[in-house]
């Protein structure tokens, strides 16, 4: 197959516009090509492309031994990735659904982020972990978990959530050629999300945030989902007179520290967001860091966005009410300046 | 099953050497014990006691180049390829020297020179690894085998079964090797499988083949594992092991044993693959001797070697975490 399948190119030579998902497809497709040691494993990865369809067409250029379908056996995908990927190989293993990565937990967290400090430096485990999830297509308690907490907690991974096309399609290259287990979490609503993107795969390296928007008033760090939702909110916003910076740390860990810090330094207020439930989530973490580093600039208390303390719920009126939308973050920025 | 071929038997002066590597095992594994019972020792200690014939006739069957993991029970592995005993020493106090480098200990004893891809502390953790290394050398057409080595306790662990028919799918280049010791912790084996009787059943679901073999027989344990290395690195497909083996010892050390009866300890003696070798090469008591002289020499040296070894500084904990 030829990447024009997967390349929406425009006419004229202007920049091709590509989606999150072809962008993600595109990586892929980029690093095996240049790579006989990058391979994929997961589950309906081949024919049917995933179930999502983000790996569509890569079996038929790759073939069947590069692009792996397997059983559906979390520990072994994962398990079997470790083993080649300390073999010198860069095994892309995907995980259905991010819910499903509770199965694989024992290999993701006691193997592959600790046999490198096991061995005290022996070996590396260059593993990218894809995964997606996200609530919006009321799939259930078990289908729509945004669960990147569980995995910044554990010193020896990195943990990656792509909130645009360009973002997704470098960082992923990225995480490939990382020598480290990468955790690479995906959202289900962001996959039809499209953007002009360079011609040439320019990778992004981890540990970069980025700001989306600039803003003199409030800054809200978002990811995932949340940067998209923050951006309308601080439209809105802006109607009010509130001029409000998005920053995507991109990158959970490593965390780009000194781009937040200096971003909440300059607007003095601060908003973290993210679709996983509030309570213990990434957006604390921040909230402590932020707090740590930038106490005496703070005009406000640090405002978080997350899910409601429940789990998603199927009935759509149940779903959405739990997970935070745009006017949840513009809540929250109007909370911040009504303080001071 | 997977017929072992008949062929002559091992020129007595390699069974001599086997019988050294074990007798060095068995020496180095109780000075451990030893050691541990003094204070000595940090952490959690697991010998294998007993199990010196299964270490060393599987070991002595790979080639350089073939990769493995191991478990909580790695000591005998780990030497019987090739890892100094004061690399292994040294890693049990914790020194820099050791071959983890103090980040590991007895139950994450690394050499990757040696291919020794790291003894897992988790039981059934490190299986699916060895499935992973397995198919990188099926993808680049390597002549290399990963074994991974398991106890009875884990055939019971959803990450053995996906390993199992993950490897058995797509003909992975792996050994799995069960060293059925009759124990899982205190639990005994009929109380834990009910295949106990025959651990090959496990890999007959999953259309592997399978060679049982007498653990205790160091010359019966290398054939078998000769063969199935063999048919493993001609890329027919991976073969289960399954090694009736016995621990003589607790679980860990100081382990009291009250799930054990007096009995069963009795037979373990009469089970002693040490013994036994022993009495198969009818080893004078003048070399036998000199051999221990020799074995004890070894392990006094590696424990001297250990405790003049240098502590890693506190903050060394804060290195490879990442690559």
């Amino acid at each position: 197959m030829l990447p024009g399948r997967w390349l929406a190119r425009p006419k004229d030579g202007a920049v091709p516009e590509l989606s999150y998902r072809e962008a993600v497809r595109d990586a892929l497709a980029h690093a095996m090509r240049s790579d006989e040691d990058v391979f994929m494993m997961g589950e309906d990865i081949a024919e049917m492309g995933g179930s999502m369809g983000v790996t569509q067409g890569l079996v038929e250029e790759f073939g069947v031994e590069r692009v792996r379908n397997t059983p559906i056996s979390e520990i072994a995908i994962v398990g079997a990735g470790i083993g080649a990927a300390m073999q010198g190989m860069r095994p892309v293993v995907e995980i259905m659904y991010e819910d499903f990565l509770t199965l694989a937990m024992e290999q993701i967290v006691n193997q592959a982020a600790k046999h490198r400090y096991m061995s005290g430096g022996q070996v590396t485990v260059p593993l990218t972990i894809r995964t997606q999830g996200g609530a919006g297509w009321s799939p259930g308690a078990q289908h729509a978990q945004q669960l990147e907490a569980w995995l910044v907690h554990v010193p020896g991974l990195k943990v990656v959530f792509a909130s645009s096309p360009a973002d997704a399609r470098g960082l992923l290259w990225s995480a490939i050629y990382d020598d480290n287990p990468v955790i690479f979490f995906e959202h289900r609503l962001l996959y039809p999300v499209k953007e002009q993107v360079a011609e040439k795969l320019e990778p992004v390296p981890l540990g970069k945030a980025r700001i989306v928007r600039e803003g003199s008033d409030v800054t809200v760090i978002a990811i995932g989902p949340l940067v998209h939702r923050a951006l309308v909110a601080a439209e809105q916003a802006e109607a009010e007179g509130i001029s409000v910076e998005v920053v995507d740390p991109r990158t959970l860990q490593p965390l780009d520290e000194d781009t937040l810090v200096e971003s909440v330094k300059r607007t003095n207020r601060a908003v973290v967001a993210h679709e996983a439930v509030r309570r213990m989530g990434f957006g604390a973490e921040l909230a402590a860091i932020l707090q740590e580093k930038a106490f005496d600039w703070l005009d406000a208390p640090i405002e978080r966005v997350g899910a409601r303390f429940a789990p998603l719920a199927f009935a759509p009126s149940m779903e959405q009410y739990v997970v935070p939308q745009a006017e949840d973050v513009l809540a929250a920025v109007r909370r911040t300046v009504e303080r001071s | 099953m997977v017929k072992v071929e008949k062929r002559r038997a091992l020129p007595e002066q390699r069974l001599r050497a086997f019988l050294r590597e074990m007798l060095l095992i068995r020496r180095f594994e109780e000075k451990v014990e030893e050691r541990f019972r003094a204070g000595e020792l940090p952490g959690f200690l697991h010998v294998a006691i007993g199990q010196e014939a299964a270490e060393v006739g599987v070991c002595e069957a790979m080639e350089d180049g073939d990769v493995f993991s191991s478990t909580h029970r790695a000591h005998g592995h780990t030497l019987a390829r090739g890892t100094p005993p004061n690399a292994v020493m040294a890693e049990l106090y914790g020194k820099i020297e050791g071959c983890s480098h103090g980040y590991g200990g007895s139950m994450h004893l690394y050499d990757l020179e040696r291919g020794n891809q790291g003894a897992n502390a988790v039981v059934g953790g490190g299986l699916p690894a060895s499935v992973g290394a397995g198919l990188a050398f099926k993808l680049r057409d390597e002549p290399r085998v990963a074994v991974s080595f398991f106890g009875d306790g884990a055939t019971n662990t959803g990450s053995f079964h996906e390993s199992l028919n993950l490897a058995s799918l797509w003909k992975t280049k792996t050994l799995f090797v069960c060293e059925n010791n009759e124990w899982a912790e205190s639990t005994p084996g009929w109380q834990h499988s009910p295949v106990f009787d025959d651990m090959s059943k496990r890999a007959a679901a999953y259309a592997m083949p399978a060679i049982k073999v007498d653990g205790q027989d160091v010359e019966r344990v290398y054939e078998a594992a000769h063969d199935a290395l063999g048919r493993v690195r001609s890329g027919a497909g991976p073969v289960f092991l399954d090694i009736e083996t016995y621990r003589m010892h607790g679980h860990y050390i100081g382990d009291p044993q009250v799930y054990r009866t007096k009995e069963d300890r009795d037979e373990a003696a009469e089970r002693d693959p040490i013994v036994r070798l022993r009495g198969r090469l009818d080893v004078p008591d003048e070399e036998w001797l000199a051999l221990e002289d020799e074995v004890r020499g070894i392990v006094e040296g590696a424990v001297e070697f250990a405790r003049n070894g240098t502590d890693p500084q506190p903050e060394d904990a804060l290195k490879n975490v990442y690559a």
